[in-house]
């Protein structure tokens, strides 16, 4: 039975066992994973899963379930089961499937997420380009201590119903490439680093010896990284780093935390958040994205949406049971591709100009409280004096509120990362608290 | 694998984890079921005999492998959450399947597959079996079964207890909360149990079983105060059946919940540089997780990509440190009657008065050292290979009393909730997050402090290691361990403890 009639069948059969409405997904996925080392495959994973998971709406009452197990007879019984399960909760009379108006209006040019010559790629090609990459390392630089380079696809496709109207289905596919390259600088310690990209189609991933010549080049600048006095100073992220200061600021943007008063954005809508400079558009609609989409997991049509624009917050992201509560028309529940206004220099020319900064290259854990927009996390990175990177860091923390430091925005770079569905350039702040010595 | 997924992580676990329940009760897997009864119920559920056992790993050691083991899971779980006063939603999830993986010396064969006949085993047994090219190995004619002791036995399982049950213990620690504070203005409660039958069998012959139970509660609570807003939760984490939730401990949950939140309205922000560092006892066992924890686990010695490898047998700390990872302790999240590879768990010491002693191993690192397997190699589920794994991570107690540790301390920061926690392995620099704690001035506690992000090297923190305090304690809480992509419970203790200087990441 296809994916679509066994939704159907699942769908009919909770209504008649009770269900006043259901939202059915079922998903089956297949992906190959090369891991290559020592000049030799050392893992090769192939994984194929299936998976059917409900929601059900009865009573004014709400669950949800998964299974990977599709056999009817099964999913008769998993159903009956959930049904009898959910009869015990408490009337929510904001749980209902969407308005179908909010289902029209999908985007209707092809994103072009699935790569039709995935099938083509055999195992051999991938431990080929999993070989190439190590090869590419290999006894480039005699402090290596291990090289391990990777090489893995996967091809999801889903079928989605809801018992109001809503139908969808996509696939899409997922190409990934990268190494990681530990070395021995002397010291005792073992300086790693790594690089990895991922593509939805094959021939959008960068060229594999320029993925293997970043990761050595990134392992090899972490030789020598030392803590620095403590103080207050400028900051590069680079284009890769972004998300790693603003993904967990956007928890202050979602509808749940809003209603349950778990942001300190609530009641900023339409109101100067950050610097002018900042102007950050949610859009589903990039060819080829990697967080490009069709519609959200409510089944809403994916639009291009203004999050915030000169500083000003424009959107919240809003799901349609939040949005009920909240009595706020619903936006998306999560994000798709954050993209920004560009500035007008690089990275690089960005660099060359700064008197003293710290470019943080990587964070290594911390957290942030969505409740005060206060946050603190862990950074490696350079010294830049006078334009240039002089001394290696690491085993410092930056920390601030997000209510300021989004302030302290100073510059923008033109060069967004393609290779993630957070799409930031280069951004610099200014007067950012580091600890270290 | 993504961008982030290579890299290792410890975290409290999220509410979303998930789901439940429901198929045919599985009499005697509890209380004083024999192994062999354990066993036979557990062949009936995946509809397997030993037979079929034997086809697969013939099927998987086709081209030679050196090893093949067979790994058999169903897992059901569930979870009901209360929000705005109402429980408002449940879920379930059903997970069937069997993992197949071929080793070749230390390199991996792996895949698994959802259907568990015959066929659909052979298919992934002989893609697993790809990784060597060889000649036919044979598998045996038999299997051993293994007899285990049980660290984590129960009287009534998961699910024999009805949703009914569930509601009611969320809705009463719901009302606790509000009656607690009239600063309370959000409450969340999250109650997730799950039960994981496992069966695995092996080219060696040895076969094991373990029923694997769950238990998560979470209260999540809110607070506002003249304008100002907190949250902040308690939560317990066990191996455990319902008679865990005594009243005892759901009457603290709620004050827990509310103490924790409301504090924070007079928490400064916490200076920034190095300073002494206080932990208390319990969660605080963070630091060994991130500091040592992973660089000892054998696969990053084994490729000499940790920052302890070849350090064996060294001095790393001073000699009251004591520093061990076991799977024994009755009913802790961490726990393990035996690991997924057919290993007796145990309990190891990672430091031993001050000497790095012993790596945590899986079966190609033990191999690959020649030395005796700890019991540590753990898997997710079976979709997932096998690697060297923390269980309960813990430092036992030291000469010192906490009056002593806190009173030796001119200024400095006590640190005593965390959040979550990230080690390179490398390199050996690690951080935790407090999200709660105190300012110590003139060896007395004063200010609290919240939300600051701590940053240490492993070795350079053992060393500095500088008291250790006779009030040793265990995590209740549920922690969760990534690493590669894969999150495996565990639990983590310290008693107080003090570092002499780290780098704490304040706001100055």
């Amino acid at each position: 039975m296809n994916k679509l009639d066994l939704a159907k069948w699942t769908q009919n059969f909770a209504k008649k066992q009770g269900a006043n409405d259901t939202s059915v997904v079922i998903s089956n996925s297949r992906s190959i994973d090369v891991e290559f080392r020592d000049g030799n495959i050392d893992k090769l994973t192939e994984a194929t899963e299936n998976s059917l998971s409900i929601e059900l709406y009865a009573g004014g009452k709400y669950s949800s379930h998964r299974t990977n197990d599709l056999r009817k007879p099964a999913l008769q019984k998993f159903v009956n089961n959930a049904l009898a399960m959910t009869k015990y909760l408490g009337e929510d009379p904001f749980q209902a499937l969407p308005d179908p108006e909010l289902y029209k209006g999908r985007p209707e040019m092809d994103l072009q997420l699935f790569d039709a010559n995935y099938h083509q790629v055999e195992t051999k090609e991938r431990v080929a380009n999993a070989r190439q990459i190590f090869e590419r390392i290999d006894g480039k630089d005699n402090r290596i201590v291990s090289v391990t380079s990777n090489f893995s696809d996967s091809h999801y496709e889903n079928i989605h119903l809801k018992s109001n109207g809503f139908e969808g289905s996509y696939e899409n596919s997922t190409f990934g490439a990268g190494a990681e390259v530990s070395l021995d600088d002397g010291s005792g310690k073992k300086p790693q680093s790594w690089r990895y990209y991922s593509t939805r189609h094959l021939k959008d991933l960068p060229d594999l010896n320029m993925i293997a010549d970043e990761a050595l080049k990134r392992t090899q600048d972490s030789v020598g990284q030392d803590k620095i006095e403590s103080g207050s100073m400028s900051m590069i992220l680079p284009n890769d780093q972004g998300r790693g200061l603003l993904g967990r600021m956007f928890g202050a943007l979602n509808g749940g935390n809003l209603q349950q008063k778990n942001s300190y954005l609530d009641g900023k809508l339409n109101t100067k958040i950050c610097s002018d400079l900042l102007t950050i558009v949610d859009d589903p609609t990039i060819i080829r994205g990697m967080g490009s989409r069709y519609y959200d997991g409510d089944g809403v049509a994916a639009k291009v949406m203004p999050v915030i624009d000169k500083g000003v917050l424009k959107n919240y992201y809003i799901d349609v049971y939040y949005g009920r509560k909240l009595e706020m028309t619903p936006t998306s529940g999560g994000t798709s591709n954050v993209t920004f206004a560009p500035g007008k220099r690089s990275g690089a020319e960005i660099e060359k100009d700064m008197d003293r900064a710290i470019l943080v290259t990587g964070f290594i854990g911390g957290n942030a409280n969505t409740t005060t927009g206060d946050f603190s996390l862990g950074v490696s990175g350079w010294l830049i004096e006078n334009g240039v990177r002089t001394k290696p860091i690491n085993e410092m923390n930056i920390s601030g509120n997000y209510s300021d430091v989004l302030n302290q925005l100073i510059e923008i770079g033109n060069d967004p990362y393609q290779y993630s569905s957070w799409r930031t350039p280069t951004l610099v702040f200014d007067g950012i608290q580091f600890a270290g010595l | 694998m993504s961008d982030y997924s290579r890299r290792d992580f410890l975290k409290v676990t999220g509410s979303g984890l998930a789901l439940a329940s429901l198929s045919g009760v599985l009499p005697g897997i509890m209380g004083c079921a024999t192994t062999k009864e354990v066993q036979s119920a557990l062949f009936t559920r995946f509809g397997i005999d030993t037979e079929t056992i034997r086809k697969v790993l013939s099927e998987a050691l086709v081209y030679g492998g050196d090893y093949a083991d067979v790994f058999f899971e169903n897992t059901i779980s569930n979870s009901i959450r209360l929000e705005d006063r109402i429980v408002n939603s449940a879920s379930t999830s059903v997970q069937l399947g069997v993992g197949i993986r071929v080793l070749k010396g230390d390199q991996t064969g792996y895949s698994f597959t959802e259907d568990l006949n015959l066929e659909s085993m052979k298919k992934a047994a002989r893609t697993a079996a790809n990784i060597a090219q060889g000649s036919k190995t044979i598998p045996p004619q038999e299997f051993k079964p293994m007899n285990l002791p049980n660290y984590y036995p129960v009287n009534v399982s998961w699910e024999s207890i009805g949703i009914d049950k569930r509601v009611e213990i969320v809705k009463s620690l719901d009302s606790e909360v509000f009656a607690e504070d009239s600063r309370i203005i959000k409450n969340y409660v999250g109650f997730t149990d799950s039960e994981k039958y496992i069966l695995v069998a092996n080219s060696e012959g040895l076969l094991s079983t373990d029923y694997q139970p769950m238990l998560r509660v979470i209260v999540y609570c809110t607070a506002e105060q003249d304008g100002e807003r907190e949250s902040n939760y308690f939560d317990y984490s066990m191996r455990d059946d319902i008679s865990f939730l005594t009243p005892d401990r759901l009457a603290r949950m709620p004050k827990e919940a509310v103490a924790r939140t409301v504090k924070l309205f007079d928490a400064k922000s916490a200076p920034a540089g190095e300073f002494p560092v206080v932990l208390t006892p319990g969660s605080s066992g963070i630091l060994l997780h991130e500091a040592i924890g992973h660089g000892m686990e054998a696969d990053f010695n084994r490729i000499g990509t940790s920052i302890y490898a070849d350090k064996l047998n060294t001095k790393v700390a001073p000699e009251f440190v004591n520093i061990v990872d076991s799977g024994l302790n009755p009913s802790l999240r961490g726990s393990i009657n035996v690991d997924d590879e057919c290993y007796d768990s145990k309990e190891t010491f990672l430091v031993e008065n001050g000497i790095l002693r012993t790596y945590l191993h899986d079966r190609i690192s033990a191999k690959h050292y020649g030395v005796d397997p700890t019991g540590n190699g753990r898997r997710e589920s079976f979709k997932h290979y096998v690697m060297p794994r923390m269980r309960n991570t813990y430092m036992l107690n030291g000469p010192h009393t906490q009056e002593e540790i806190i009173g030796s301390v001119k200024y400095g920061i006590l640190a005593d909730q965390f959040t979550n926690g990230q080690v390179n392995i490398g390199p050996g620099d690690f951080t935790f997050y407090v999200k709660s704690g105190s300012l110590i001035e003139d060896g007395k506690i004063t200010a609290p402090i919240k939300d600051v992000n701590i940053i240490g090297n492993g070795p350079d923190v053992l060393e500095k290691v500088s008291m250790v305090g006779n009030d040793f304690a265990m995590t209740e809480g549920g922690w969760t361990c990534g690493k590669n992509g894969q999150s495996v419970p565990v639990s983590h203790g310290l008693p107080s403890v003090l570092v002499s200087s780290i780098t704490v990441g304040g706001k100055g």
